[in-house]
């Protein structure tokens, strides 16, 4: 009789233990399964120093890809994550906020560093030549057009997803383009955890 | 006349439960994977649609799209690139149309569909018509 009860709640916990949710399950964000690290990024950051993602070990990075021109998706994006932060109070000092410019033909660092500050001073751009732009967009799988208005000046439309990478290097998770501040509230909460 | 009366209660039986029964799925994860050699394939010339250019999602039904690349080579797959072997679970909670760039399709376009879950009796009723039309036309 006590093998008995012994096998079955055995039976439970393994049942148990099979159906509690990975912590990354009940992330707002897209999971990525199994976690690898996440790619090199070697650039110039707008602060002036060099822009790796091992600079950032121990914080959070989220991780975007946009250019200081953009008028649409970009401002909403930023102002997003820059909410984001105020709602985690002092935890927002483990996150990162990495903005890696598609339009390194304008974006030099002085113009990231300006157009960044206006929502969040804490957060970096990443500027580099258009090949090591190239090699950054391809290593995130970010795609880029290039269109041109009728007065000459162009805009570019671009990925817009925003890269989850945790405090060991690994890239975890992607939230799509326009998820609200309380979603990367609650994501951030679980990735600073973890 | 009660010849004529049964297959109007059967009917209406049939009616009354596909309006009020709960609609339900096997799992939430919608599940699309990249077969290994797609890459190959398509480098050598052969025109691969391995996956749907549309795929719809019901909310509180199949609202959460699983993606996994069987492939040899990354593939950027919805919004993010997804190493070789690796997976990817997205959940979604709003009804709206997603639009993602997709390297595995053709045209390097997806669209997502998520649409409200089916709570309201007619509703129920459209979407158990339609994923039995759908499932009978494969």
């Amino acid at each position: 009789m006590r093998g008995f009860l012994v096998a079955v709640l055995s039976g439970i916990a393994a049942f148990a233990n099979a159906a509690a949710p990975v912590a990354g399950e009940s992330l707002k964000a897209g999971v990525l399964s199994p976690v690898m690290a996440a790619p090199a990024l070697k650039l110039t950051g707008s602060d002036g120093k060099p822009l790796t993602l091992e600079r950032f070990r121990g914080k959070v990075v989220l991780l975007a890809f946009g250019f200081s021109n953009c008028g649409e998706v970009c401002p909403i994006t930023l102002a997003t994550l820059a909410g984001a932060r105020k709602k985690l109070g002092a935890d927002a000092a483990a996150v990162q906020v990495v903005y890696v410019t598609v339009d390194p033909e304008r974006d030099d660092a002085a113009q990231m560093r300006k157009f960044l500050g206006t929502f969040d001073p804490t957060f970096i751009g990443g500027v580099g030549s258009r090949t090591e732009i190239d090699v950054a967009q391809k290593s995130f799988g970010i795609s880029s057009t290039r269109k041109v208005n009728a007065d000459g000046s162009y805009s570019i439309g671009h990925s817009s997803s925003i890269y989850m990478i945790d405090r060991a290097g690994g890239l975890r998770a992607v939230m799509p383009y326009g998820h609200p501040a309380d979603d990367f509230v609650h994501d951030l909460k679980i990735l600073l955890r973890t | 006349m009660r010849i004529a009366a049964v297959p109007l209660a059967a009917a209406l039986a049939v009616l009354a439960w596909a309006g009020f029964a709960p609609v339900s799925v096997p799992s939430r994860d919608e599940l699309f994977e990249i077969p290994k050699g797609t890459y190959a394939r398509r480098m050598a010339g052969d025109k691969v649609e391995i996956l749907p250019s549309r795929i719809r999602l019901t909310l509180g039904l199949n609202d959460t799209l699983l993606l996994r690349n069987l492939d040899d080579v990354p593939q950027v797959f919805g919004p993010t690139i997804l190493m070789p072997g690796q997976s990817f679970r997205l959940p979604f909670e709003k009804a709206a149309e997603y639009q993602f760039a997709c390297t595995a399709h053709a045209s390097g376009q997806m669209t997502i569909e998520v649409e409200e879950e089916p709570a309201m009796p007619w509703s129920r009723i459209h979407w158990r018509v339609r994923e039995w039309w759908e499932n009978r036309t494969g």
